[in-house]
């Protein structure tokens, strides 16, 4: 997730940290609200906050919450309960596309989300309005809270089944920044239709206990455990 | 109402390019006018709650007035989270509107009958929460609901409800409207309901017994000073609602009087009781069968009030 943001953030979203309600600025909705941290990280590096608001979060007295708020600068919309990101991205299109606005809409997505039904509900709606202003990105790791998307609710055939549904699809290795920043290059992926793109990672990535563990989901990490972790990825 | 109340939109709507309406495929009769006159800010999501008030929220996100619109529950209970997650926490400016609040559906029975509907709604921060009694109450609320900046629930009523004011109405948001004075006791109703609850009063009154009838239109926020202001100066409080007991405006009623510390000598709230209706019948028939029709508030009123039949 952390790699499909820094596309985002870098390459693709218009937005600007010193007016963060511009209007024409792209729409970033996260529904996957619990991965709110990483968009925290990177709006505090663009300057959307001051960078010791970091310090506070989950903490007393803090600023940032575990899930994402829109309560923070930069940040287009609270989630933090499955399945709520993507109807209200369909809204936000529909909207701007009725007034010939040409921000773009960009929804960012979990597998769990995909789960949900009122994502099935906005996303038989997106394609039936042609909603070619709409992007969405799957974080589609694979696992989720209680076992392997496999073993609990199989998406596959993910990609046949999303273009059955009317959607322009294409999928990614979602840690290869480059291969995002082509796929999300052009967009809409087809005139006509919304665009799906299925990021394909790994859960945990770059930290080799955590790596595609149902256990890594829920666990948080010692001290011990962090040093180690950060050394893993190269991180300072 | 609920013809009134498109008719009303239509007109707003034309001056207020804002307002959309996105519906969950019902309204079946009433809001064509909508669609052929706006077809560009009307959307059917299809049988689909969760989408129309996620999408409803998107599109006020964008800097426009959304409505959704359905029966009973359909527009409330089954999309909730959507309600309090996405508007309401958002402050988001959607009108969420039911058709047929209460018993209005009747012999379609339980699933679509809204007996909860107004102890849910005003539990959410940021809600107004709006049951009109009649046409007059209801046209003046449309306007108040595009006026106010914000989400809004509108209970609308089903039919050719009749008047309950005469005339022109003083109308506020969360200002309560006195029908009619008495000295010995206050009802308090809202919603259609209304209609029964105002001969209930001019039975009593034919009886010795003097109310003052007073429409609280708007449960959320709730008219503090109007309550108060009954207790202090009839000492009974009555509420009348077509809504189960737990929660309801009778519950609103009750928290500003303890909160206020004003205890009248009397206090009743008159309501659905603590299950689902069993019965079939008429909406007229149901409120009877349940407590709801003037003939039994009266009574109910006169028990209260220490009267033999």
């Amino acid at each position: 997730m952390a790699e499909i943001l820094c596309v985002l953030y870098k390459r693709i979203l218009r937005v600007d940290p010193k007016r963060p309600r511009r209007d024409g600025r792209d729409r970033l909705v996260l529904s996957k609200g619990h991965g709110g941290c990483a968009v925290y990280a990177v709006l505090g590096e663009l300057g959307f906050f001051p960078k010791q608001w970091f310090e506070g979060y989950y903490r007393d007295e803090g600023r940032l919450m575990g899930h994402i708020s829109h309560y923070v600068p930069g940040v287009e919309f609270s989630t933090g309960s499955l399945g709520h990101g993507l109807p209200v991205a369909v809204g936000m299109a529909l909207a701007a596309r009725h007034a010939g606005k040409k921000h773009r809409i960009i929804c960012l997505m979990s597998d769990g989300d995909c789960n949900e039904g009122s994502t099935w509900e906005a996303l038989l709606f997106a394609a039936q309005h042609k909603l070619d202003n709409l992007t969405v990105l799957v974080d589609y790791n694979k696992v989720q809270a209680l076992g392997l998307s496999k073993d609990v609710l199989d998406l596959e055939p993910f990609a046949r089944k999303m273009e059955d549904c009317h959607w322009a699809v294409k999928e990614v290795d979602g840690h290869d920044v480059v291969a995002v920043d082509k796929a999300l290059h052009k967009l809409p992926f087809e005139q006509g239709k919304p665009s799906w793109l299925i990021c394909h990672t790994i859960k945990g990535k770059g930290v080799s206990w955590m790596e595609n563990t149902v256990s890594c989901h829920y666990g948080s990490v010692n001290d011990e455990q962090l040093a180690r972790a950060l050394s893993e990825i190269g991180a300072q | 109402m609920r013809s009134l109340f498109n008719r009303v939109l239509v007109d707003i709507a034309k001056k207020d390019q804002r307002i959309w309406m996105i519906l969950a495929d019902i309204g079946y009769g009433e809001i064509e006018p909508f669609r052929d006159a706006f077809p560009d800010r009307w959307f059917n999501c299809g049988v689909a709650e969760q989408n129309m008030t996620g999408v409803a929220c998107g599109v006020a996100m964008e800097g426009n007035i959304a409505i959704t619109y359905s029966i009973a529950n359909f527009p409330t209970l089954r999309c909730l989270e959507q309600i309090r997650n996405d508007v309401c926490y958002h402050h988001a400016n959607v009108k969420i509107v039911i058709i047929g609040g209460g018993l209005a559906y009747g012999p379609l029975g339980v699933s679509h009958q809204a007996t909860e509907d107004i102890a849910i709604m005003r539990a959410l921060p940021n809600m107004v929460v709006f049951c009109p009694c009649d046409f007059a109450e209801a046209e003046a609320g449309v306007h108040a609901m595009i006026a106010h900046d914000g989400p809004f629930y509108y209970r609308c009523g089903y039919k050719k409800e009749p008047p309950v004011h005469e005339g022109r109405i003083a109308f506020k948001l969360g200002k309560a409207i006195q029908v009619r004075d008495g000295s010995d006791a206050t009802i308090f109703f809202t919603g259609t309901v209304g209609n029964q609850a105002l001969p209930a009063a001019e039975a009593l009154e034919k009886r010795g017994i003097r109310c003052r009838v007073v429409s609280l239109h708007t449960v959320r926020p709730i008219d503090r000073s109007a309550i108060v202001r009954a207790a202090r100066e009839t000492g009974a409080i009555i509420t009348v609602e077509e809504h189960q007991l737990q929660g309801g405006m009778g519950s609103a009623v009750a928290e500003v009087l303890c909160d206020e510390g004003v205890m009248p000598k009397k206090f009743l709230r008159i309501g659905l009781p603590d299950l689902y209706v069993s019965k079939v019948g008429t909406h007229e028939w149901l409120l009877n069968e349940y407590g709801l029709s003037a003939q039994k508030i009266a009574a109910s009123v006169r028990k209260l009030m220490g009267r033999k039949r």
